[in-house]
């Protein structure tokens, strides 16, 4: 079995260095304070400044906890920072794509839909910010629920009640449904919120890749899929191309 | 056949944004980095030029990179730009390196010139040659406050060694070759700001010039707001500028309000609230501003009616800069949402005294209605609410100026993205909210004065026909409660009005 990190605790300690203190510390401080030499202090500060757990302030160059660090365990993402993030690219997705955008994040059981850009066909349409979708019949739903986002049992308790012949009733379906989209990539829902219509949505990531929320697509059964069933793969490319966007710009590198 | 875009470049109070458009008027890539805001002393706000600049050419290069598919310059049909007005720049011909920092539109050193102003010649002589009363926020104010306390300066621009422009005209003068050959023009919209252009024709004014003791040789031509002035010689080279406007015309433009009642208000560090008057110079009775909307080629000028509010989104980045009390500006709405009203609690923004429709230069912000009671999410509420009064004044005098009442506010701007915000704007206007696909319509309405220019669109009606809501909020405050909260804000602001005294007064 391998040893402990040393890089580790040492990043360990100057978190603890750094949270013991009432103030803000410079490079030289840090170093001095844990017999470090500054170049390694500076890069182990620097890493985690990258990943958000330590701040440096532009003016003095001193370092404190970074807010990430307080989010910890919880991963928290305010909802109304995703809507402002993601508004350039709903608006895109919903102007390419010709119909309405929603981006949802769980709660309590349910999905709140967090941002709502109308179908661009000039029809009277009203917004939907703040209503609760069901996580198993909605495809916002599905993609937190298969990258755990919403856990499944809160899926469970809120009862997979029957919306159409469609829903998806039974823990075994749900089960199979989200094994697909994390093969996938996306998932969708076919007429089983309600007739003639369906959806399409793909996850939203944050730092380290960790799934913060859902954008989906939703509208005419006919128009968001294909004659077999399946989602059309020019929605596909534009809902992704909309959610590796807004990942990039809340930190996550790699997607 | 390649694809071709539109590149628009935003230089904002905060930050310097690139985007690029394609033909339907849609994001293809976007860019952008915030500079320093120097607060040296209360009251005052400096930009550096050169960090600007630096920033524009960085936002530059990575918007041709960061659009998934990289993007060749010679794909970039033509550039726009828009800006943050009235920022005064002042730099070395010679050099090119700018004489100082740049004194930014919030900025209220110039207060004790205003009194003098009012008192002599009076409004009447300003309001008829530019359109506008003296206040603290117009370029020309900062020139003569410059002359006056820059020892040399007056004498330098008298010799023709130093150049004034607006941010449009040093980042046009950068990217056209600067010292070397660099075009120093401005346009219409850009002028109307300064104070020193005759509104009715478009030239700079003889007696303003020599009022404000400004050396003819300092300014920059004005040209119109889409036309090829020249082709970039840094950054992109080849590739021609075809328009500038000043960034709240800008956004009257991407949202297509061309026709005459079209009214568009664009919340961002300040607000801005533009009604489209046509060809028509309409003088305002209640405290807006007359100004160029947009100058098309040889076509006649358009021309719009202004109510400018200073303070809105600086409002919380203040609270979130010097206070603390959230993170980012959109955990605003989520700190607000803790609690079910104000609490009795209300918050002026007064920080550079209050602009229209009042323009009391000696207005300071406060905070009322305190009680043990109040939480922080009490005092987000009020920073939220007070962007909602704000736009409701201006919407009283742009409707008791304008025959027509309004009947929907099409909105655009970073706030727009704060529903808690965009509810209680309808509630308290009592007529819908409506945000267009594109809330970036400050850039979007540089990119199509550019495209248009440069024939990458034909005319204002395919414009038009890229124009769709994306989301829309309906009033539903109870009109008793509206009136007592209404009234509730009039009498806080009663109490920002003369905490500045004039000097003399002990």
């Amino acid at each position: 079995m391998a040893g402990p990190v040393q890089s580790i605790e040492r990043a360990a300690a100057i978190l603890r260095l750094l949270a013991a203190g009432p103030r803000r510390l410079g490079l030289g401080e840090v170093a001095a304070s844990l017999g470090l030499a500054k170049g390694t202090a500076h890069g182990i500060l620097r890493t985690l400044q990258h990943v958000d757990f330590v701040e440096q302030d532009a003016t003095t160059g001193k370092y404190q906890l970074g807010a990430a660090l307080l989010h910890l365990g919880t991963s928290y993402l305010d909802v109304n920072e995703l809507r402002s993030r993601s508004i350039n690219w709903a608006d895109a997705l919903a102007a390419r794509s010709g119909e309405a955008v929603r981006l949802g994040t769980p709660l309590e059981g349910m999905v709140l839909v967090v941002h709502h850009v109308f179908r661009p066909d000039d029809t009277l349409q009203t917004l939907d910010v703040g209503a609760l979708l069901p996580l198993h019949a909605s495809s916002l739903g599905k993609v937190l629920l298969a990258y755990g986002t919403a856990p499944f049992d809160s899926a469970l308790e809120s009862g997979l009640d029957a919306y159409t012949r469609h829903t998806l009733v039974t823990r075994e379906q749900l089960t199979r449904a989200l094994a697909e989209v994390r093969e996938q990539g996306w998932a969708v829902e076919n007429q089983e919120m309600s007739m003639g219509e369906a959806g399409l949505a793909v996850p939203i990531r944050g730092h380290g890749g960790l799934v913060v929320g859902a954008i989906g697509l939703s509208g005419p059964v006919e128009r968001i899929c294909d004659s077999q069933g399946r989602p059309r793969p020019s929605l596909i490319t534009l809902i992704r191309e909309a959610a590796r966007a807004i990942s990039r710009d809340l930190g996550a590198a790699r997607w | 056949m390649v694809e071709r875009y539109v590149m628009s470049i935003d230089q904002g109070t905060n930050s310097t944004r690139c985007i690029l458009f394609d033909r339907g008027g849609r994001l293809v890539s976007v860019a952008q980095r915030e500079h320093q805001q120097h607060f040296p002393r209360p009251g005052w706000v400096e930009h550096d030029a050169v960090e600007i600049w630096h920033n524009l050419r960085r936002v530059v290069s990575e918007v041709l990179t960061g659009s998934g598919t990289a993007v060749d310059g010679e794909q970039v049909a033509a550039i726009g730009l828009a800006n943050q007005r009235e920022t005064t720049v002042l730099w070395d011909r010679r050099t090119g390196t700018p004489l100082g920092r740049a004194l930014v539109w919030q900025d209220t050193r110039t207060g004790p010139l205003v009194e003098e102003l009012r008192q002599r010649p009076g409004e009447e002589f300003f309001l008829d040659r530019c359109g506008l009363p003296p206040s603290t926020y117009f370029s020309a104010l900062r020139i003569r406050w410059l002359f006056d306390h820059v020892k040399g300066l007056e004498q330098r621009a008298k010799d023709g060694e130093v150049l004034f422009g607006t941010m449009e005209s040093w980042l046009v003068w950068n990217l056209t070759g600067g010292v070397d050959g660099g075009l120093h023009i401005t346009d219409a919209t850009n002028a109307s700001r300064t104070m020193l252009m005759n509104i009715h024709t478009l030239t700079w004014d003889e007696e303003l010039l020599a009022f404000f003791g400004v050396p003819r040789p300092m300014l920059p031509e004005i040209r119109s707001s889409a036309e090829t002035y020249g082709e970039a010689r840094a950054l992109l080279p080849g590739v021609p500028i075809t328009a500038a406007l000043g960034d709240q015309q800008a956004a009257l433009f991407g949202q297509t309000c061309f026709s005459p009642g079209e009214a568009k208000c664009t919340y961002g560090t300040g607000s801005f609230l533009l009604l489209n008057t046509g060809t028509d110079v309409v003088r305002s009775r209640h405290g807006l501003l007359t100004t160029v909307a947009y100058k098309i080629g040889d076509r006649p000028p358009v021309y719009a009616l202004e109510g400018s509010i200073a303070v809105t989104g600086a409002l919380v980045q203040w609270f979130r800069d010097r206070l603390g009390l959230i993170s980012s500006a959109p955990e605003i709405e989520t700190l607000a949402r803790t609690v079910e009203d104000n609490g009795g609690c209300y918050i002026v923004p007064a920080f550079s005294g209050l602009f229209a429709p009042r323009w009391r230069s000696d207005a300071r912000g406060v905070i009322v209605g305190l009680t043990s009671y109040i939480t922080s999410g009490h005092l987000a509420r009020a920073v939220l609410e007070a962007t909602g009064w704000q736009t409701r004044e201006v919407v009283d005098a742009m409707n008791a100026d304008s025959s027509v009442a309004l009947k929907e506010l099409k909105v655009d701007g970073g706030m727009t993205a704060d529903n808690l915000l965009m509810q209680f704007i309808a509630d308290v206007l009592d007529v819908p909210v409506v945000r267009p696909m594109v809330s970036e319509t400050v850039s979007l309405g540089a990119g199509y004065a550019a495209g248009l220019a440069a024939g990458y669109w034909t005319d204002l009606e395919v414009l038009r026909r890229n124009w769709h809501p994306a989301s829309r909020w309906l009033p539903r405050m109870d009109p008793g409660h509206r009136e007592s909260e209404y009234d509730n804000w009039r009498r806080a602001v009663e109490r920002s009005l003369g905490w500045i005294r004039s000097p003399g007064a002990s």
